[in-house]
């Protein structure tokens, strides 16, 4: 089925035919169609639980209380909504609860902007909350890949049993293009030998915490969700290239910018100038060799962000130095023009630096 | 043949419910909570549903309650108890859901998903252990702590200019629509653990009915932090607390209706 | 009428010796011991044959305890008679 919708609907109707058990939401710009969307459509197509809660605090830990049970479940907000969040992320990281948030970002801090930003890459891929934990991040740059990604976080977050964030914008939220839907998924629930769903006679009570006092225990857990961090770094690295084959330059960029980004590497082209565009897809894990191994072709990057330059700092990892990587962004809620992005790159190959 | 004889046989009448871990609990002698898990147990064991059950344990001495009651459990961030209850009832409604948090956890941080959930009148039972203080962080003020009540953050006592009134959020939550059933218990003398387990029971059973939210108050003791004999505090309960907080129904349901 | 016949056994390892269910019985048969437990708790202890099974112990015992049992008159009823090369066996069975 090919609709015009906007992302935010996208994201709905994804989860809807995904299979979704419940969602847990408040309403906040840039994102309350989903709700929206969901209370119109969800209950009465599938039985999905839908619950406006009291708030982002109430809706996190809802979502942990369901997803202990072994349901699919999921929420969205927006960036204050999400940092409200932060502690419920860290204890269903920590208790290994697989469920998907999704983080329409606006620009900040603060009460900010309802406009859209990528001001949260820190907070979504370098642990918001307390303790060493990650969350699977996924940047859609279509609205199609809303819908797509709503599928994949939901079978990610119960492949690793870790909380999946797609983290998009209020500008993605709020387009619409045109989207293909997969088919409609059966609601169905695994048995899972460690959810809550009352104890039968012939195994011990099932306890989801995150609580380990003896130091010993803890490191055990900690040991534990690092190796399985290891593993989402081997198998899940994500990435699109766009015309690096040639490159003399890359733009890096994640999520709609990629898009821009994309137009003014081929303004540049058609004046000669050799760029390609890296996209990450996968936050976390970060594609760090795969920029890595452009690092001997290039003569730089120039990395791409509506925010002061968050994942510059992942790019400057991969290549350790050995190519130049400059930044161009624009914040509070505004969105980069191609032609900017294109004079950026033009006073940077002329220079050298910004 | 048949002859009528007269025996006298020893029963057991009182023994440990089996949901009941057979395990030494954490908490320091006298303390309230040790009764108040084995209550939830025996209505546990009582009304057969240890395979129907899910606790949610909250934030403070009772943070551990999935150690001692043997059904499956969740713990909560501090405060979220019913949020995260809310959670599981409403993916698996046949289910019979409880909270059971201090009064720091639903009373302090917690109070707005208190209030909420009771609001949304979520089928769930709410157990709520009152003692006035703050017990797993060491003797700090409650919002249930009473006037001039010495804590180690109101050394002087509470001054209710400055600190606020005690929180008498029971009766706050029976005047929400959402909730079915509100009662004050205690468990400081036989007849008062007798009428809790009533309490309970009723909670469990209420939830069958879908008709919202039950919410119990168990008024409790902290020898340790209230700086008394076990003996001691239970007197000072008697003396102190239940004044200020009056045992008894406060919201119950038309038996009619029910 | 003669006072019900009860009896208590107390788990001494798990008593934290708070001693509300001395505080709780009517007929004082509870005392604390002399020496601690493993824990270094005094424990409870029985020390008079006038308990009546009334349960007022193990109902306040935070640590759950405190097992009891209350003599209890029952009708028998014999329904067999086994005879074998020792005697006769009686069977009852509880009306």
């Amino acid at each position: 089925m090919i609709k015009l919708m906007k992302g935010n609907e996208a994201l709905a109707e994804a989860a809807i035919r995904a299979g979704a058990d419940a969602y847990f939401g408040y309403p906040i710009t840039p994102q309350s169609e989903v709700l929206e969307y969901l209370a119109r459509e969800a209950e009465k197509r599938t039985g999905m639980v839908v619950l406006q809660a009291e708030s982002e605090v109430a809706s996190i830990n809802m979502v942990y209380g369901a997803a202990g049970t072994g349901k699919k479940v999921w929420t969205s907000s927006s960036s204050p909504g999400i940092s409200l969040m932060q502690e419920g992320i860290s204890y269903i990281a920590s208790a290994e609860l697989p469920c998907l948030i999704v983080n329409v970002q606006r620009g900040g801090p603060g009460l900010g902007t309802i406009q859209p930003a990528q001001s949260d890459y820190f907070q979504s891929v370098k642990g918001g909350g307390h303790g060493d934990y990650h969350m699977i991040v996924i940047a859609p740059a279509t609205v199609q890949e809303m819908s797509d990604f709503v599928k994949l976080s939901f079978e990610l977050a119960f492949k690793y049993r870790n909380p999946v964030m797609i983290l998009t914008d209020g500008a993605l939220g709020q387009m619409m293009e045109k989207v293909e839907f997969f088919e409609q998924q059966e609601r169905t629930t695994e048995k899972l030998d460690w959810a809550t769903v009352g104890k039968p006679t012939d195994r011990d009570h099932n306890v989801i915490t995150s609580l380990h006092i003896k130091p010993d225990k803890m490191e055990e857990i900690n040991i534990h969700l690092q190796k399985k961090y290891r593993l989402i770094e081997e198998n899940e690295i994500r990435f699109e290239e766009i015309m690096c084959e040639d490159a003399d330059y890359i733009i890096t960029a994640f999520g709609l910018v990629a898009r821009i980004c994309t137009k003014a590497a081929e303004l540049a082209r058609e004046k000669g100038i050799k760029v390609g565009v890296f996209r990450p897809i996968s936050l976390y894990p970060f594609p760090y060799e795969k920029i890595k191994s452009h690092s001997s072709k290039i003569k730089g990057i120039l990395d791409v962000e509506m925010n002061a330059g968050q994942m510059i700092e992942d790019v400057k990892l991969s290549v350790n130095g050995k190519v130049p990587v400059e930044f161009y962004g624009r914040m509070g809620g505004i969105v980069p023009a191609p032609d900017e992005i294109l004079e950026a790159l033009e006073k940077y190959i002329e220079g050298g630096k910004l | 043949m048949s002859i009528d004889t007269l025996d006298r046989i020893e029963t057991k009448v009182f023994e440990r419910p089996t949901s009941l871990i057979d395990t030494e609990m954490h908490y320091c002698p006298g303390c309230g909570h040790g009764t108040a898990h084995r209550l939830i147990a025996e209505v546990i064991d009582e009304m057969g549903i240890v395979e129907e059950t899910i606790g949610v344990a909250p934030v403070g001495c009772s943070v551990f309650a999935y150690n001692y009651i043997g059904v499956d459990f969740s713990e909560a961030a501090h405060g979220r108890a019913s949020a995260v209850a809310t959670g599981i009832k409403r993916v698996l409604p046949e289910k019979y859901v409880f909270s059971y948090q201090g009064d720091g956890d639903l009373a302090a941080i917690g109070t707005g998903e208190t209030i909420h959930t009771c609001n949304r009148g979520e089928n769930i039972l709410i157990i709520f252990i009152n003692n006035g203080i703050y017990g797993m962080t060491g003797g700090q003020m409650a919002p249930t702590t009473l006037p001039n009540m010495k804590s180690t953050t109101s050394p002087f006592g509470r001054d209710t200019k400055s600190m606020g009134y005690p929180l008498k959020i029971t009766e706050l939550v029976a005047q929400l629509p959402g909730t079915y059933y509100v009662t004050r218990q205690s468990v400081h003398k036989p007849l008062n653990v007798r009428r809790t387990k009533k309490a309970i029971q009723k909670g469990f059973e209420y939830q069958k009915l879908n008709k919202g939210t039950s919410f119990i108050e168990i008024v409790s003791n902290c020898p340790s932090n209230w700086k008394m004999t076990p003996v001691e505090s239970n007197k000072w309960l008697d003396e102190n607390m239940l004044p200020y907080y009056p045992l008894g129904d406060i919201k119950v349901p038309n038996e009619k209706e029910a | 009428m003669a006072k019900a016949k009860g009896d208590i056994s107390i788990n001494i390892e798990k008593c934290k010796g708070c001693e509300i269910c001395m505080d709780a019985c009517p007929e004082d048969v509870i005392a604390m011991s002399k020496e601690v437990n493993q824990k270094g708790y005094l424990y409870a202890v029985k020390i008079t044959d006038t308990c009546t099974g009334c349960t007022n112990c193990a109902l306040v015992c935070p640590d759950a305890v405190i097992t009891v049992f209350r003599e209890t008159k029952q009708k028998k009823e014999q329904i067999a008679t086994i005879t074998n090369v020792t005697g006769n066996i009686t069977v009852t069975v509880d009306k």
